[in-house]
């Protein structure tokens, strides 16, 4: 009998097959989080330590880095302004897009290369190395105690860091003004309130909760099903933060639609 | 007559077209150390995982203290999981934690009724069992290799188990402590009351622990009895085989 009679069990194509299982086997794992986070018993000590971990430890990166774009973001808007003779505006500008965009998108993609790596990384480990199913063996969940953790932890804790990084943007961005022009804090930061709106703020927080669970249930995801041996622990880990970065992008894009529908003209 | 612990029979498992385990029948009395031989790939670990489901059999009945494991709802197999130690061939111990929170981890989830000071007691006798209450506040990665399998084993005993798993308790020891983990599965087995499975390729360590041992060839028993019986007369060439090379290489 030829080779070309060789029984073919893909439904459409390899790739195309290994896709929608993939997309499937993701499913199951967001709807498995959404179960079983609401059924004792609650690792609440845990969820602590991993924001602790996530939080405090992610403090130096994100400071610099939200310092760094609101003094370049001010910088690089001035000539511009300065041209139309608007350059008082600078902090509405910058309070704009600190806090409905640059913040949460720079919080979340420092997060998703920090975080979400060093997630998929552990857990990759401990599935390598059977720690997992040693948790399983000990009548101890470990999908609750490992991902449902590190989910909330991330849920919880990236929404304070994008509020954090967008105050060090704004101060980055104070000195910037302050340098050039003659700008007191109060008024720097009355200028940045009345630029913004109720829907600005909230919009922001909940992009950046939708962010923080993305980073999250990515980086658990792709470190439990890591493939076995030291390999696999590297790819879960960088998988973890390439499809975070990616899914973050793409909420960014579906968030801005949604809040432009309610935003007034 | 004997308590049996363990009932297998005709279990099979595949792993798509690769037939690990291909109608297995054994029983654990209670008591007895029983020990599974067979070279590298045959299914050994795979029949003890099925022990604590971890993994599910396409065939067969896996009977553990009364239970069809494959038939308990996710409650019960905890339960029955409480009653069983699994002593993993890496450890497995859980590399964030020291040894202290790592033989503490089960109990606080499991035994809730301890007080703090309770739990710190059976965690130092544990550690004293197996020799090691020195290491109490070290991390695993301070441990050497057979410090790891013996608080590996601390960790199981640390909940009262009826049965212990042990998936090759010396691999990659050097022989006096390979000689050491024997004397200590010996051990837990008269102070603890356990019954066991032992999954090893090492005749050494099935000669030492073993009341009983079966040879797993191409996912079936090939033969069970005492060690002399198994080795000493063997009529299966495979058998044969298995106990010439295991002793020329070692």
């Amino acid at each position: 009998m030829s080779d070309k009679t060789t029984k073919n069990n893909n439904f459409i194509a390899p790739k195309t097959d290994n896709f929608f299982i993939g997309l499937a086997d993701a499913y199951r794992f967001v709807k498995r989080f959404f179960v079983e986070v609401w059924f004792p018993p609650y690792e609440f000590k845990e969820v602590v330590r991993q924001c602790y971990q996530i939080g405090y430890n992610s403090l130096p990166l994100i400071s610099l880095t939200g310092f760094i774009v609101g003094i370049v973001f001010t910088n690089q808007s001035r000539p511009s302004l300065a041209e139309f003779g608007a350059a008082s505006w600078l902090p509405a500008l910058i309070a704009i897009a600190i806090v409905r965009a640059m913040g949460p998108l720079v919080t979340a993609l420092i997060a998703a290369g920090k975080v979400g790596s060093s997630i998929g990384a552990e857990l990759g480990s401990m599935k390598v190395t059977e720690q997992i199913d040693a948790m399983e063996v000990s009548a101890t969940n470990p999908f609750k105690y490992l991902v449902v953790t590190r989910v909330l932890a991330t849920t919880f804790m990236i929404p304070i860091l994008v509020m954090y990084t967008d105050f060090v943007g704004l101060m980055g961005s104070f000195l910037s003004v302050t340098a050039n022009e003659k700008v007191s804090l109060t008024t720097f930061f009355v200028q940045v309130f009345d630029a913004l709106s109720f829907l600005d703020i909230t919009s922001s927080i909940l992009k950046s909760t939708l962010f923080g669970f993305t980073i999250g249930i990515v980086g658990c995801y792709k470190g439990w099903n890591s493939p076995k041996g030291t390999e696999g622990v590297g790819k879960a880990a960088n998988a973890s933060v390439v499809m975070a970065m990616f899914l973050i992008f793409i909420e960014e894009l579906l968030v801005l639609q949604i809040v432009n529908f309610f935003r007034l003209p | 007559m004997e308590e049996k612990v363990i009932e297998i029979r005709g279990l099979k498992k595949s792993f798509g077209d690769n037939h690990v385990l291909r109608g297995v029948d054994l029983d654990l009395y209670k008591g007895e150390n029983v020990v599974v031989l067979g070279k590298s790939g045959t299914g050994k670990s795979v029949l003890i995982k099925i022990v604590v489901g971890l993994l599910t059999q396409d065939e067969g009945s896996m009977i553990v203290l009364g239970k069809d494991v494959k038939k308990l709802k996710a409650k019960e197999l905890n339960e029955l999981r409480l009653k069983i130690g699994f002593s993993f061939q890496a450890s497995a111990l859980y590399d964030s934690m020291t040894v202290k929170e790592n033989l503490e981890f089960p109990l606080e989830r499991n035994i809730k009724s301890l007080t703090r000071a309770e739990r710190n007691k059976e965690i130092e006798q544990v550690l004293d069992a197996v020799g090691l209450l020195q290491t109490i506040n070290q991390m695993p990665a301070e441990l050497s290799g057979g410090q790891k399998k013996r608080i590996g084993i601390a960790r199981t005993l640390i909940l009262r188990p009826e049965i212990m798993l042990y998936d090759e308790p010396t691999a990659g020891l050097d022989p006096i402590t390979c000689i050491e983990i024997n004397g200590l599965i010996n051990q837990v087995k008269e102070t603890y009351n356990t019954s066991s499975i032992i999954i090893t390729h090492d005749l050494t360590c099935a000669k030492d622990t073993g009341d009983r041992v079966a040879v797993l060839l191409d996912g079936v028993f090939g033969s069970q009895g005492k060690f002399e019986d198994v080795f000493v007369d063997a009529s299966d060439e495979r058998v044969k085989s298995f106990y010439d090379y295991n002793f020329i290489t070692q």
